[in-house]
């Protein structure tokens, strides 16, 4: 089975336009988003207190809240969390009570209601610890980019590591933007997720600037276009199969992986499918409207001699 | 050209071999167990005492299945969770408590797995259930204690050198000593320089009076805050002992923090309660001459005498404490609860240290006839639990403390007093509590999304690429058993964004299967013959495989130094999976591809699909 012949090039760079203004008008959205409705922060970054709790029969929310409301907790949330019979209870950084006897509090609270509620998770977070993570993972962020693009530099040339880089970063920001559209939590596992989409998509720009350096010393006489055109389409295949792949694992833990890998799987899911976009036809434009020529990347090299000989 | 040497492929068959033994115990699954460990340094955990456990249960008839001793102490297997909870309270009768008995889950792997070292994975707090607690070392007020203390010291040695001054108290970050003159003050500070090091020492003589400054040196600061967070850690590590939890992690984060890893633990409230309290024992003075019906009245609308502090005794009788400090709960060897022969009340039995038992003594001695108090501080609160008049000195260094309202109460302040003091209050700040059901469900749905992933991968690629897509599986099995020997391998703390890792690695690595068998296809296209198209399709991927992989680590590599909890637990795996994966997609399965193609003479074509 074979499911992508393609036996012509096909002329992505006359696109470049087009693809590039749709990145660039998700982009402006997405910031737009992030600007006005920012981000709805779980409680790693907040602090707070977070408590999942069970009942063997559907929960009945009202009671849990006038339990919680019971100990002057007013801003306290409670809502469902996957089934009726699991509620998720997050109540806000209150200055003057400790908050590590918060949890068991309300905990009791609970249960002279009704005695067979179970206690699944608490987490609790200092404020202080909050930025901390915030901060943290902000700077592994930044780190991550700085680290990418040095790598590129050196192994390719700094047009690429640039484009890469805009490209991937234009990837977080539409994942970002919609987590702040549709207000899902963000939390840790998300940052992480995140994170690997970076890396992830990177490794896509990766494949196809590795196709254009080697087209720019097999492909004497074309264009600059032409090269990048032919090494997209030459890895379309290859592309396609590997997101698919991947997809289905990220699949396989959205229906599989329960609430706390939900957020997780959603951030992949939109950035593999933005990864492919970005990397393909984000990176390349830019690469190309960087000025890249093949003076840049053909330098003599004995490795290809030996390869042209097999 | 499609031959490996021989040695390759030893290479990968020992790989392999080592692989499937170390991920072995994974299979196993666990059972209840009891683990007993130490609880001071002087009672020993060795075969003596094996012989004592095993000789115990039989006696008892209690039933188990496996017993063994190996670092972390002795180790008994058994069938159910009735069993291991009847020979814990048979274990504990005999064993006292010198040692820790706890309550654990032993992987029932077979013993000559467990002498070549292959244990399972190691799972972090959110897959077995458990607390997680970051504390905070309250710095400052070890620096006040530590100042408080030198204000006691100092008042002790001019006396001694019989150096007049006016006054002498702890002021935010100083203490302060006032003098009448300034030959007073040289003195003095002639004195303090000698024999008090870490402090130091400066002149204010803007007033009327001469003041001397003393604050505590960088270095000794800097002592004082390792001190104190060692001091907290030790205690953590006794209290956490009386808990009698199986492999407690207690590691010291950052300067002032400290992380506690409570695994299995169920009741988190009184696992709180024990952590956070940070209780100790005061003994002080009560202010004679001060307490008269008059100076209490004002000293309760809040004039208070100097030098001397304010406290209602539990039974509602107000009193005047001196402010110094004769003895802290640092002195304190053992407590434990009983009660009084003659009254019938409940008390808790204090053993002082040598040192202890001197000052005791002697401040006993010189104060025959006065009041003694003792206050239970907890959280910065002190609270007088009793103030009996000393009757006679007391030597020996046995002290017996009445005034408990219950047995209850006496068991609870022995405990807190024998798990020792901390040197500093701490805060928890951090908190994550993960129940028992809750883990196994996370471990479940963990392993759910793995398998089924796989499993559609699996099948996609072998209808894809036919026999480089059967080869492909098959290396992408070798990828998820290498990373699950490794884990195992490493005790890496596997949690359920690790878990979700290892599902990430495989939808991941099987990009670089797809990038050979693609190169593969192309090469054919392009007229190469099949052998030759294998040869250099595995070799121009290789570039781009090892570009990707590592812009990949790089991100892995930021998340581990960065990411905390979750995030660590997500980057170890992802990056152990990214290396595992360079193994099997490239040298295994190309060793696979040479067995199969490698030595057929004549090959006409591939089916690559």
């Amino acid at each position: 089975m074979e499911l992508f012949r393609i036996k012509k090039d096909i002329p992505f760079m006359s696109y470049g336009r087009l693809t590039t203004s749709i990145s660039l008008i998700t982009f402006i959205f997405s910031v737009y988003f992030l600007a006005v409705h920012g981000l709805n922060m779980g409680v790693d970054f907040t602090g707070g207190t977070v408590m999942e709790v069970n009942y063997p029969q559907a929960a009945d929310l009202g009671k849990v809240r006038a339990a919680v409301d019971g100990i002057g907790l007013k801003e306290a949330s409670v809502q469902n969390f996957g089934t009726s019979h699991d509620v998720l209870i997050r109540l806000p950084i209150k200055a003057g009570l400790t908050t590590a006897q918060l949890s068991e509090k309300v905990l009791v609270e609970l249960r002279k209601d009704n005695a067979s509620v179970e206690m699944r998770r608490v987490e609790f977070v200092g404020p202080q610890v909050g930025e901390e993570l915030y901060a943290n993972g902000a700077l592994a962020l930044l780190l991550v980019c700085l680290g990418i693009m040095a790598y590129l530099a050196v192994r390719f040339e700094w047009r690429f590591a640039v484009s890469a880089i805009i490209a991937n970063m234009h990837d977080v920001v539409i994942i970002l933007g919609f987590f702040s559209f549709f207000q899902w939590e963000f939390n840790l596992t998300v940052l992480a997720a995140v994170l690997a989409v970076l890396g992830y998509s990177v490794n896509e720009s990766v494949v196809v600037f590795d196709r254009v350096r080697e087209n720019f010393r097999k492909m004497r006489k074309a264009s600059v276009p032409e090269v990048i055109n032919n090494a997209i389409t030459r890895t379309m295949s290859r592309t396609i199969i590997t997101h698919a792949m991947t997809q289905t694992m990220v699949c396989s833990m959205l229906f599989f992986g329960g609430e706390v890998l939900h957020n997780f799987a959603l951030a992949l899911t939109i950035g593999i499918l933005f990864g492919i976009y970005s990397s393909v036809l984000v990176a390349s434009p830019i690469v190309m409207w960087l000025g890249i020529s093949r003076e840049d990347m053909v330098k003599p090299d004995k490795k290809l001699q030996a390869d042209a000989q097999p | 050209m499609n031959r490996y040497p021989t040695w390759k492929y030893i290479l990968i068959a020992t790989v392999l071999v080592f692989s499937t033994l170390y991920a072995l115990p994974n299979f196993y699954g666990e059972s209840p167990a009891v683990q007993i460990s130490a609880a001071k340094n002087n009672s020993k955990v060795d075969t003596a005492l094996l012989g004592v456990v095993e000789s115990t249960l039989k006696q008892e008839k209690v039933a188990y299945q496996a017993v063994f001793l190996d670092a972390s102490g002795i180790k008994v297997r058994f069938a159910d969770t009735d069993t291991q909870i009847k020979a814990k309270d048979v274990l504990q009768g005999i064993l006292g408590k010198d040692y820790v008995i706890a309550l654990n889950l032993l992987s029932r792997s077979p013993s000559w797995l467990r002498s070549i070292g292959a244990q399972p994975m190691y799972l972090g707090l959110d897959l077995r259930g458990g607390v997680h607690f970051l504390l905070q070392v309250d710095m400052k007020a070890a620096q006040d204690k530590a100042l408080e203390r030198y204000v006691g010291d100092l008042r002790t040695s001019l006396r001694e050198k019989r150096i007049p001054y006016n006054g002498i108290a702890h002021q935010r970050d100083i203490v302060q000593v006032k003098f009448k003159d300034a030959a007073d003050l040289a003195k003095a500070k002639e004195q303090i320089e000698k024999n008090y090091p870490d402090l130091l020492l400066k002149e204010d003589s803007g007033g009327a009076e001469k003041t001397l400054n003393a604050s505590l040196s960088l270095v000794a600061l800097k002592r004082l805050q390792d001190f104190a967070l060692k001091q907290n850690i030790q205690t953590l590590h006794n209290r956490i002992n009386e808990l009698g939890v199986a492999e407690p992690i207690i590691q010291q984060q950052g300067i002032d923090r400290v992380v506690v890893q409570l695994p299995g633990v169920q009741d988190t409230a009184k696992a709180k309660e024990i952590l956070g309290r940070t209780a100790t024992l005061e003994i002080r003075m009560v202010d004679e001459e001060k307490n008269d019906p008059a100076t209490l009245q004002n000293a309760s609308k809040g004039q208070v005498p100097f030098g001397d502090e304010f406290f209602v005794e539990r039974n509602g009788v107000p009193v005047l404490l001196k402010k110094q400090v004769v003895l802290t709960g640092d002195y304190i060897t053992d407590a434990s609860p009983g009660i009084d022969q003659q009254g019938g009340e409940s008390v808790v039995h204090v053993n002082l240290d040598g040192r202890g038992a001197r000052i005791f003594r002697q401040v006993t001695h010189e104060n025959v006839g006065k009041r003694m108090a003792i206050l239970l501080v907890e959280k910065g609160q002190s609270e007088v639990i009793t103030a009996p008049v000393i009757r006679e000195e007391i030597g020996g260094g046995r002290v017996q403390i009445s005034g408990m309202a219950s047995i209850k109460e006496a068991t609870d302040v022995a405990l807190l007093l024998r798990a020792g003091a901390l040197a500093a209050p701490m805060d928890i700040i951090e908190e994550r509590t993960v129940g028992p059901s809750m883990g196994q469900e996370n471990i479940t749905r963990g392993v759910h999304s793995t398998l089924w992933g796989f499993a559609a991968i699996s099948v996609m690629m072998i209808l894809y690429y036919l026999v480089f897509g059967t080869i492909s599986v098959l290396a992408l099995s070798v990828n998820l058993l290498l990373l699950v020997a490794v884990l195992s391998l490493l005790q890496a703390t596997l949690t359920l964004p690790g878990l979700a890792a290892i599902a990430l690695a495989l939808g991941m690595a099987i990009d670089a299967n797809v990038l050979i068998n693609e190169r593969i296809r192309e090469e054919l296209h392009n007229g190469s013959s099949p052998q030759a198209a294998i040869h250099s399709g595995y070799d121009r991927a290789f570039d781009t495989i090892l570009d990707s992989n590592v812009t990949t680590l790089i991100a892995a590599l930021a998340l581990l130094t960065f990411g905390t909890g979750p995030i660590k637990g997500f980057a170890v795996v992802h990056g152990l999976g990214i290396m595992t994966s360079m193994f099997s997609a490239v040298l295994v399965s190309r060793g696979m591809v040479n067995l199969y193609y490698g030595y057929r003479r004549k090959l006409a074509s591939l089916t690559i699909g």
